[in-house]
């Protein structure tokens, strides 16, 4: 039995370390190819961090990923692996910009929150199919999930060739009152893209928190989680919490793409693949231990690798390809230390069953 | 016969997990030759102890001596060298491997990186028919008895030369037949001067096999005494610390109106066969029904349909006038049904949550627990205080996990759970196994005390001691169906175990001459 402080202790320090170890895979690699690893991460840095344009955009990737992010952790308490956040996320886009475009002379005050909702309710019903046929077949969420984010991916495209316009690849701007933007946030931010999805991030994350360790609902959902048989011993409905945690979790994911499309690009284009944001809210639930603080940072922590190594190849010649790389070992060790604590969890837990009073 | 030569001292082992010591000043002496029982409730700190012994866990002050030698014994291979193997209660097997390369995994001998299998096997035969430790080396573990797994795992730390043999709870998952065959091992073992310390909380077992006993009671050592000069009834108390009795003290039931009334039912496993079979119960207020009989009769088919966690295929059941069958399962516990739950890991606790979340699992969602959609969780805390108090459930406090108890104190949680509900009608479904005489005692009372309150109690349990002390009645179950229902004054051993495996009431009490003596109308 560890005591809760010395656990406490471990879960921070292992993604902390994974982070660290990322960091210092990414500057041998950097040193592998010939760049000068301390002059490429004092390049990423300044480009997240060093000027108010630079945390406004930081600050602009993160949010949707935090969202996203706080969207897998509510699935994943009910045991449920929902890998289809990018095609959720998709359709909330799609469906927030068709809103928005389509009353172009309705007021702020009811066309923003008309189209938010809307984009919330399509990541919704996109995850709840996977809920519903999870509650009643059976059917594993992992692959409906996984070839929903396909079905999304094509019908957007579809979509926004055939009926949002006449074969064009991207639709028109939203109108200005359905936008996100905030002009006197951007311009303390040196004029980028930041938006009112800050706000909202902050906002879900109370929430999200509130909504797992404080409601009955909460309860019940980590209840089924954790052991489905003493929940259904309980009374507790299975069948509904299976669908209701699916349904925030792409409600989540659909706001997710609402952010994207009334924030950062105030319309919705031809993709050419599934959108990466998806797994890296999942990759950033994952390094935030599903926890809503875990994952306040871990997005932080994503925004400022992306956003950050965009200045790299500018600020200190190391190539794109090589950025990428060094984002990807960083991010490996992500995963890796999602493994590292599973196993170690396993082995501790070995250790703590003998090891307890008994 | 033992001789004087101690293998093992333990001087002042205490073990500190955080703020609780689970090992508290502990001293222990075992000699050559003997078989040492550790006698002590569950959650004592005997298993504690002995992981400290074998190397899994590091003791935070104290010293060992083995052999004369101070040692430190930092793993498990370090305690094998020094001739300690440890036998878990759950068996480190792997299912898909024989017994053969199971017993040698870890020390398997190679000849050009080439198994020397022929040569494992042989010194496996010798040591199996040495030690009359019967076992089929070619056969996978997955597939053979609990009993011959066991003796792999005994011929496992033979076969690694180990001349000190602790056994955690050997006896608890083993057949009448294979318990008198370990005890015969355990006898052969220690002819051959071989140490043995056997934990248990079974007394009767200590009597029959072991030399000297050290009683552990809250993480100190009480006393070691000579077993022989023990009585059961000294070891029960030195182990729990006060005076317990083994029987059941209750006044005569004072049945009253029925609580629940089960008529033709059937329900159907999950293969789809019938396992429960037209079948009809009633059970009373104020009395305690027994439902007795060997598991895999429909007791636990019938437990589970009564609450609504398995279909019922046709019949009623009625819980206080009100038609349940096939009811969401809080419809029926809100009509006035408390389940302590056969598997109480797999149903009765949610292991990873804490102790006042476990509390409130069925009334979480009720005032004052909740409001609105809202958790109280001080109410929540606040009531499991009181529960914890109240049915003496030893933890820290209501913030520790459930899998943080002991397995007698998981169940005192949900027992206090269940009962402080108030409901009418109470299932306990085996409700005291794996539990030590104090533990067991302390249900029963509790179980006597829910049936002078005016509830309806039914009770079932594969140990027929259980059913017979603390029953009104008893319902023996076979095949499906209530083949009989019997006075556990007036029946004995032989006839229920009779009626257990299939024989018919009259055939069953027919050689008595107070046929209809034991039926209760």
């Amino acid at each position: 039995m560890l005591s809760e402080n010395k656990k406490t202790l471990t879960n921070l320090m292992v993604p902390l370390l994974s982070v660290v170890l990322g960091l210092i895979l990414g500057a041998v690699i950097m040193l592998g190819f010939g760049y000068d690893p301390i002059a490429g991460y004092q390049s990423m840095l300044k480009g997240a961090l060093g000027s108010p344009f630079y945390i406004g955009e930081t600050l602009r990737y993160a949010s949707p990923l935090i969202i996203i992010g706080l969207g897998f952790s509510v699935a994943n308490s009910a045991g449920f692996f929902n890998i289809g956040l990018s095609g959720q996320a998709l359709m909330g886009w799609l469906i927030s910009v068709w809103v928005a475009i389509s009353l172009p002379d309705a007021s702020a005050f009811v066309v923003l929150p008309l189209s938010v909702l809307a984009g919330i309710l399509a990541g919704a019903v996109w995850a709840g199919i996977a809920g519903v046929l999870r509650a009643y077949f059976g059917t594993s969420e992992v692959i409906i999930t996984i070839m929903l984010n396909y079905t999304a991916l094509h019908l957007t495209n579809y979509l926004i060739r055939n009926v949002l316009t006449d074969s064009s690849d991207a639709t028109s701007r939203i109108p200005e009152q359905a936008s996100l933007r905030m002009d006197w946030l951007s311009q303390l931010a040196g004029g980028s893209r930041i938006n009112a999805g800050v706000f909202i991030a902050i906002a879900v994350t109370i929430l999200v928190w509130v909504f797992m360790t404080k409601t009955t609902m909460g309860y019940e959902i980590r209840a089924v989680g954790l052991n489905s048989f003493a929940a259904q011993y309980a009374g507790m409905n299975a069948k509904r919490n299976i669908i209701l945690s699916m349904l925030i979790s792409g409600g989540l994911a659909g706001l997710g793409g609402v952010l994207e499309g009334l924030g950062t690009f105030s319309n919705i284009f031809v993709q050419a693949g599934i959108p990466n944001i998806g797994f890296d809210g999942l990759a950033v639930a994952l390094l935030g231990l599903s926890h809503p603080i875990g994952i306040v940072f871990s997005g932080l922590l994503f925004a400022m690798l992306k956003i950050g190594g965009a200045s790299m190849p500018l600020g200190s010649g190391v190539p794109t390809e090589v950025v990428d790389i060094v984002i990807a070992s960083i991010i490996f060790f992500v995963g890796a230390n999602y493994l590292i604590r599973f196993f170690m969890k396993k082995f501790s837990r070995g250790k703590d069953v003998k090891g307890g009073v008994e | 016969m033992p001789d004087t030569a101690n293998v093992i001292e333990m001087h002042g082992i205490t073990k500190q997990f955080g703020s609780f010591k689970a090992n508290d000043n502990i001293n222990l002496t075992i000699r050559k030759g003997e078989v040492h029982a550790l006698l002590g409730e569950n959650g004592a700190g005997k298993s504690t102890l002995m992981n400290i012994l074998s190397g899994l866990l590091e003791p935070t002050s104290g010293e060992i001596i083995v052999n004369g030698k101070k040692v430190n014994i930092t793993s498990p291979s370090a305690a094998s060298r020094l001739g300690i193997g440890m036998v878990h209660q759950h068996f480190m097997l792997v299912d898909k491997f024989t017994i053969t390369e199971n017993i040698i995994l870890g020390t398997e001998k190679t000849k050009l990186g080439f198994l020397e299998r022929r040569a494992a096997q042989k010194e496996i035969k010798e040591l199996s028919e040495r030690y009359g430790l019967f076992v089929d080396p070619s056969a996978r573990v997955g597939s053979v008895s609990v009993g011959m797994q066991q003796r792999a795992e005994i011929l496992k730390t033979l076969y690694r030369g180990n001349d000190i043999l602790i056994l955690d709870e050997p006896t608890a998952v083993l057949t009448p037949q294979e318990i008198t065959e370990l005890m015969n091992i355990l006898k052969s073992l220690t002819d051959e001067g071989k140490s043995i310390i056997i934990i248990t909380h079974k007394i009767e077992e200590i009597k029959q096999v072991a030399d000297r006993c050290t009683v552990i009671r809250r993480g100190k050592s009480i006393d070691t005494v000579d077993v022989k000069q023990t009585s059961q009834q000294e070891l029960a108390d030195l182990m729990v610390g006060r005076s317990v009795s083994f029987k059941v003290d209750k006044k005569p039931a004072q049945p009253k109106e029925p609580v629940l009334t089960i008529k033709n039912l059937v329900v159907k496993e999950h293969r789809g066969l019938e396992a429960v079979k037209d079948l009809s119960l009633e059970i009373r207020a104020g009395e305690i029904l027994g439902i007795a009989g060997i598991d895999g009769n429909g007791q636990s088919e019938l437990i589970h349909a009564i609450t609504g966690l398995t279909k019922v295929e046709s019949g009623t059941i009625t819980l206080e006038g009100k038609e349940i069958q096939n009811l969401p399962p809080r419809d029926i516990t809100e009509t006035g049904l408390g389940h302590i739950p056969e598997d109480r890991h797999k149903h009765g606790l949610i292991l990873p949550m804490t102790l006042y979340e476990n509390m409130a699992l069925q009334t979480y969602y009720k005032q004052p627990f909740s409001k609105n959609g809202f958790l109280n969780k001080e109410a929540m805390k606040e009531s499991a205080r009181h529960l914890i108090e109240e049915y003496d459930v030893r933890t820290q406090d209501e913030n520790n996990t459930a899998e943080s108890l002991s397995g007698g104190n998981q169940q005192k949680a949900i027992i206090a759970r269940e009962i402080s509900r108030g409901p009418k009608f109470l299932i306990a479904a085996q409700p005291t196994r794996g539990l030590d005489v104090g533990a067991i005692e302390y249900i029963h009372k509790r179980l006597v005390e829910q049936r002078d309150n005016g509830k309806a109690v039914l009770l079932m349990s594969f140990e027929l001691d259980e059913v017979m002390n603390v029953s009104d009645r008893i319902a023996v179950m076979y095949e499906g169906k209530v083949v009989g229902i019997v006075d556990p004054a007036k029946v004995t051993e032989q006839e229920l175990g009779l009626l257990m495996a299939g024989s018919s009431l009259e055939k069953a009490l027919g050689s008595q001459d107070g046929k209809e003596s034991a039926h209760v109308k």
